[in-house]
């Protein structure tokens, strides 16, 4: 009998539960639906006349490239400075936020022993750093300190410390408490506490997320020259900007993005691969 | 066994001095190395040019001007008429009747009381300013530029005396400009003009309470609309702050993140059972599709921003594709890797009671990736709210194309704080519902 009754109530759940899933799933394919429609109506070009010329610029810069021949190359090497710089805005701007996250983490988590009080403030401001749009604080530095690589590089500095530091204070909340209570035992000040029994646990676990966030910065930092500052952004403003006659400039940045950004992408996944071998086999 | 015995190392002592000294000369190095590249970089950027060029009285003028404004009082001498307005324009010019009570306007020429004793009167072509601690500046316009007549002593810096145009600024918040067709007064108030309503309009300056009976009284001040969609309409059709249209830009951009990040699950997930190891056993069609993931994700959201700006022009549908294209190739490269790490039994399970294919892909599969699938779209949704305002920077639309203008045309700063903090408010609020969903979704509350 109360068998009979739990597995009626079992069933009544599992319906209802079954109607929520659907009603969740129609409810996204409506957005879908009714998103594509207004969008549509929204934008300047409609969608199926945009479909006809989707592939008419790749097509026109390709056959640009195509026309260039072998200078095509000599073009790919003409803008590597260019893509150093971009590359220069992210490795900077992802040691500084790194660094400045390290700090942010350290001082957010109680199970490394922050400071009780300070807690909530860091992780408060640290919401705050990642919700910043990196777009909003490069233009503004760039109509402070005019068009440079800094702005960006301080931009996208800003908002790493924030992302990282959530990251890293996640990975400081999982490690094991015995070595920091075992200095403490002998008298050891927070921050050898932090030296000798934080670091070596949570260090591949950083360098991983490190390298993650080394990947997404070099994207960033190249949409953020195009708005100015500097790098091979800016590089491919100009070329689009000329219309007709650049096209075998473009098609030799976006090549060149293309690479550069599958060689981080391969080597980051590479290493992260590694370290967290490493670490799982201690 | 002795003790001596445990004394023996049962290690390699050797290789292990060995480990120690290359730890010891990482620890040394990379510092040293991390610190050569900043060094590099420092030079590379070309940061000392940089400060000696930066402006930082761009950042205090900036920082001012969005939380302050200014009424202008004009006297145009070419048609000898006075104006005052707020910002300078028309239509928010004071009428004759109502001017603010520190401006007394007689016929075209004016006395206007800048407070603590900062004084200009306006006669003819003349302007007499008398600046406490300084003196009077005497100037006048002439048919082909200015003529000054300063008090004795060196001129403070805060004086710009050029034969074309004289510019002084006292303080922050006080200024005067003559050139040969005006002369200008400047003076500061703190807030933000016409937020509300625009300064001709019944509404303008109404207090909250009177505002709310107003909307819910019969009597219509505009016999044509309820007074309700009168209010709305003249808040929404201010032309100062144009909230209609920041509003929409607004909702433009969280389209795009929206419809970008789900039309990027929706393709990715069946895609990414191709390209795992444990449900496709083509080697081939495992090879392509995870090329295909690398292809969409290596081309980068800015180049398909500005392929489908070419194709769609702007608007919200060009940057949902971009970011769709973009994410399907992170979402399906995700969603592949959590696919070939399940736990098979659980699907061994289902089998073993007769399911179909189907079937055990529904209730073996579905339920162990369903967390990581949910949890990864939301991640990706709040970052794309980010995104999708670069992306409308570029030319497709939205607030970030709203911002880059107002930045560009650098003349109302509170619009382009107005449109900062909106966009920031939008995509903490964006985060904080996803973060509500994922708790909900994945821990059960």
């Amino acid at each position: 009998m109360a068998v009979a009754a739990l597995e009626q109530e079992i069933l009544s759940l599992r319906k209802r539960r079954q109607l929520y899933s659907l009603i969740g799933l129609l409810l996204v394919v409506a957005v879908l639906a009714s998103g594509y429609s207004k969008s549509n109506e929204m934008n300047s070009g409609g969608f199926l006349q945009g479909l006809s010329k989707f592939f008419d610029y790749p097509g026109e810069i390709v056959v640009e490239a195509w026309e260039a021949g072998p200078a095509f190359f000599g073009l790919i090497v003409r803008f590597m400075p260019a893509m150093l710089e971009t590359l220069n805005i992210a490795g900077v701007a992802t040691l500084l936020g790194g660094a400045m996250a390290v700090i942010l983490a350290m001082a957010s988590t109680r199970n490394v022993d922050s400071w009780g009080p300070l807690i909530p403030v860091v992780r408060r401001m640290m919401d705050i750093m990642r919700a910043f749009p990196e777009l909003i604080i490069a233009l503004f530095l760039i109509f402070v300190l005019g068009s440079s690589p800094v702005p960006a590089m301080i931009a996208v500095a800003f908002h790493t410390a924030g992302a990282l530091g959530k990251l890293f204070s996640e990975v400081n909340e999982n490690i094991d408490r015995k070595p920091i209570e075992g200095l403490s035992a002998c008298g050891a000040s927070w921050l050898q506490r932090i030296r000798y029994a934080v670091m070596p646990q949570v260090a591949p676990n950083y360098l991983s997320y490190f390298l993650l966030r080394l990947e997404i910065n070099v994207r960033a930092s190249a949409i953020l020259g195009f708005v100015g500052a500097g790098g091979i952004g800016q590089e491919l403003r100009r070329t689009i900007g000329w219309g007709k006659g650049a096209g075998d400039e473009t098609a030799a940045i976006f090549v060149l993005l293309f690479l550069t950004i599958m060689l981080i992408d391969q080597l980051s996944s590479y290493l992260r691969g590694k370290l967290v071998g490493a670490s799982r086999a201690h | 066994m002795s003790i001596d015995a445990l004394n023996e190392p049962a290690f390699d002592r050797h290789a292990i001095i060995q480990n120690v000294r290359r730890r010891a000369w990482v620890t040394v190095a990379a510092p040293f190395a991390i610190l050569l590249y900043l060094i590099y970089t420092w030079f590379a950027f070309d940061v000392a040019d940089l400060l000696s060029r930066a402006q930082p009285e761009r950042a205090a003028i900036l920082a001012t001007d969005s939380v302050a404004y200014k009424i202008h009082v004009t006297k145009l001498l070419r048609r000898d008429i006075m104006e005052v307005a707020i910002e300078g324009e028309r239509r928010a010019s004071y009428d004759a009747a109502n001017m603010p009570d520190w401006v007394k306007v007689d016929g075209t020429d004016a006395f206007v009381d800048l407070g603590k004793g900062y004084e200009v009167q306006i006669t003819g072509k003349v302007m007499e300013f008398s600046v406490p601690d300084y003196g009077v500046l005497k100037v006048t316009a002439t048919s082909n530029g200015v003529q000054t007549e300063l008090p004795p002593g060196p001129v403070p810096d805060w004086i710009s005396d050029k034969p074309k145009k004289f510019n002084a600024r006292p303080t922050l918040d006080r200024r005067v400009q003559v050139t040969r067709t005006k002369i200008e007064v400047h003076n500061y108030f703190g807030g933000w003009e016409n937020f509300w309503f625009p300064f001709h309009s019944e509404l303008y300056g109404m207090p909250f309470s009177q505002l709310w009976a107003l909307a819910l009284s019969n009597d219509r001040i505009d016999p044509s609309q309820s007074n309700m969609s009168l209010i709305m309409h003249e808040f929404l059709e201010n032309p100062d702050w144009q909230h209609g249209e920041i509003f929409n830009a607004l909702f433009e951009t969280i389209m795009m993140a929206v419809l970008g990040t789900l039309t990027a699950a929706f393709f990715g997930l069946p895609l990414a059972f191709l390209a795992a190891r444990n449900f496709t056993p083509s080697r081939l069609l495992r090879f392509g599709t995870r090329r295909l993931f690398d292809f969409l994700r290596g081309i980068d959201m800015l180049i398909w921003s500005l392929i489908f700006i070419r194709a769609f022009g702007l608007g919200p549908l060009t940057g949902a594709l971009a970011i769709a294209f973009t994410d399907t190739g992170s979402l399906g490269k995700l969603f592949s890797e959590a696919l070939e790490n399940i736990d098979n039994r659980q699907v061994e399970g289902v089998r073993a009671t007769g399911a179909s294919q189907i079937q055990r892909y529904r209730f073996g599969v579905i339920p162990q990736i369903l967390p990581v699938f949910v949890s990864q779209v939301l991640y990706y949704l709040e970052s794309n709210t980010r995104s999708a305002t670069v992306i409308g920077a570029l030319g497709a639309g939205g607030i970030g194309l709203m911002l880059v203008e107002t930045m560009k045309t650098s003349r109302d700063w509170e619009n382009t704080s107005y449109i900062i903090i909106l966009t920031i408010v939008v995509v903490i609020a964006m985060d904080q519902a996803s973060g509500w969903l994922r708790r909900r979704l994945i821990e059960g509350k």
